[in-house]
């Protein structure tokens, strides 16, 4: 019953090989087996958002999908957002603007965002706030979360134009 | 928390799913997206001792025109739905359907099949079901069988499949075109599981209603077609007061339970009022 897996993960473009109990959800597997500790557990049942990673692009909670289940999928965690020593304009402007206060909601609503800028670059003001009523935070009132994904959202365009 | 252990199988095909569900019996538990059952064995509420993934089987992904209705494979995620997946008069209905169900992660990973396999009363695409009457297609040990919504739903998280068998695909039949449609769902916030829900689909010509589907969800142990009401509102005008009248006929025909979300008759007002509403959108779809 408690026989480990061997599994192989893709996060952040690199492979991991581990061995998983089929029960390890994809959020402890990151954190525990892998030392990605950006992605954060809260509630551990799919309704505060802190564990959202991209899977195949899109934001999923990881504490309600099994590692075993992701292997084959491209896995994109907060540690990946970043290029180098330069932020991600989500990060950028959350950092700006003042989108975190304690900071624990964060790499959720960074990587909610990013998913959803993905899927849609054009939200409007009610599209963001939407998407974003996704994920909980205690701290900030959520104003200059909003404030910041929209600012991010322009500069994401802006630069997707030149580019 | 964390689930009690598992063996995990992830099967290629739906006959191999079968024969899992064979081998395991009562022991094995089909696993789709996973939104409502893993959230329910991480509080161990469900302990499987076996997991049948079956997020894999190609064969019963996406959606797919088949003229008269659309065939639904059951691990077709809700999110599929964010765009219209026909520019027929269901297919945008769909997409007006979709946007309430849960939030916008987890309607990545959850899926059209494993929402009704669940059967919540507050499901919307079990809403759908029933109003629009899809035909499930369950295979089993002995083979496919076709059956229809209204015999789909047996009570709160009680459907028709059995346990050696498996939800496979779904057919929704679709609207002529000229068909307006409506959803209406009130939930204290948004993302919440409804307290009330309905949906509606009219043939409106020259401001008289010609034809009318109407369904009314999570007032109950599963949702319902209203038909009788639908027959009443053939050849009404489409008029807020007629709506109103619909939707206060409808509060003498359900039998909500109360619970701390809200009283009986707190709900049974609540179906009045979004009968009324989603009426009202149908109608200014159609115009």
């Amino acid at each position: 019953m408690n026989e480990k897996l061997d599994i192989t993960l893709t996060v952040n473009g690199r492979s991991h090989a581990l061995g998983v109990e089929p029960r390890r959800n994809l959020a402890d597997a990151l954190r525990d087996d892998l030392g990605l500790t950006g992605t954060h557990v809260g509630c551990e049942h799919g309704v505060c958002g802190a564990c959202t990673v991209l899977m195949d692009g899109r934001p999923v909670r990881s504490c309600l999908t099994f590692a075993c289940q992701a292997e084959g999928a491209a896995i994109e965690t907060v540690e990946g957002l970043a290029d180098g020593d330069r932020l991600h304009p989500l990060q950028q402007k959350f950092w700006e603007l003042h989108g975190l206060q304690c900071g624990f909601c964060t790499p959720g609503m960074l990587m909610l965002a990013a998913g959803a800028l993905r899927e849609n670059p054009d939200m409007d003001d009610e599209e963001i706030r939407e998407v974003m009523s996704s994920n909980l935070c205690r701290c900030t009132g959520y104003q200059n979360i909003l404030r910041a994904v929209r600012a991010a959202a322009d500069v994401m365009r802006a630069e997707g134009a030149q580019g | 928390m964390k689930p009690a252990s598992f063996s995990y199988h992830k099967p290629g095909s739906v006959s191999a799913a079968l024969a899992l569900l064979a081998q395991f019996g009562e022991e094995g538990k089909i696993i789709a997206g996973g939104q409502s059952l893993v959230p329910s064995m991480n509080f161990r509420l469900a302990r499987p001792e076996t997991l049948i993934d079956i997020n894999h089987i190609a064969e019963i992904q996406g959606v797919s025109d088949q003229g008269d209705h659309l065939e639904i494979g059951a691990v077709t995620r809700h999110a599929t739905f964010h765009h219209p997946v026909s520019p027929c008069p269901l297919g945008r209905m769909l997409t007006k359907v979709v946007a309430n169900i849960a939030h916008y992660p987890i309607r990545q990973r959850g899926t059209f099949g494993g929402s009704l396999s669940h059967a919540d009363p507050a499901s919307e695409w079990c809403l759908v079901a029933v109003t629009m009457g899809a035909e499930m297609e369950i295979h089993g040990p002995a083979g496919a069988r076709r059956v229809p919504a209204a015999q789909f739903f047996r009570g709160t998280f009680t459907t028709a499949v059995g346990r050696d068998e498996l939800l496979a695909r779904i057919r929704l039949p679709k609207l002529p075109e000229g068909w307006g449609t409506g959803f209406y769902e009130f939930s204290r916030r948004k993302g919440d599981f409804a307290l009330a829900m309905a949906l509606a689909a009219l043939k409106v010509e020259g401001g008289t209603i010609r034809a009318a589907r109407l369904g009314l969800g999570a007032v109950g142990a599963h949702p319902q077609r209203l038909e009788a009401l639908e027959a009443e509102l053939t050849g009404q005008p489409a008029t807020p007061q007629t709506f109103a009248a619909i939707g206060a006929r409808a509060q003498t025909m359900v039998t909500p339970s109360g619970d701390i979300h809200g009283s009986a008759e707190y709900r049974r007002e609540l179906a009045a009022t979004v009968i009324a509403r989603a009426l009202t959108r149908a109608a200014e779809d159609a115009a």
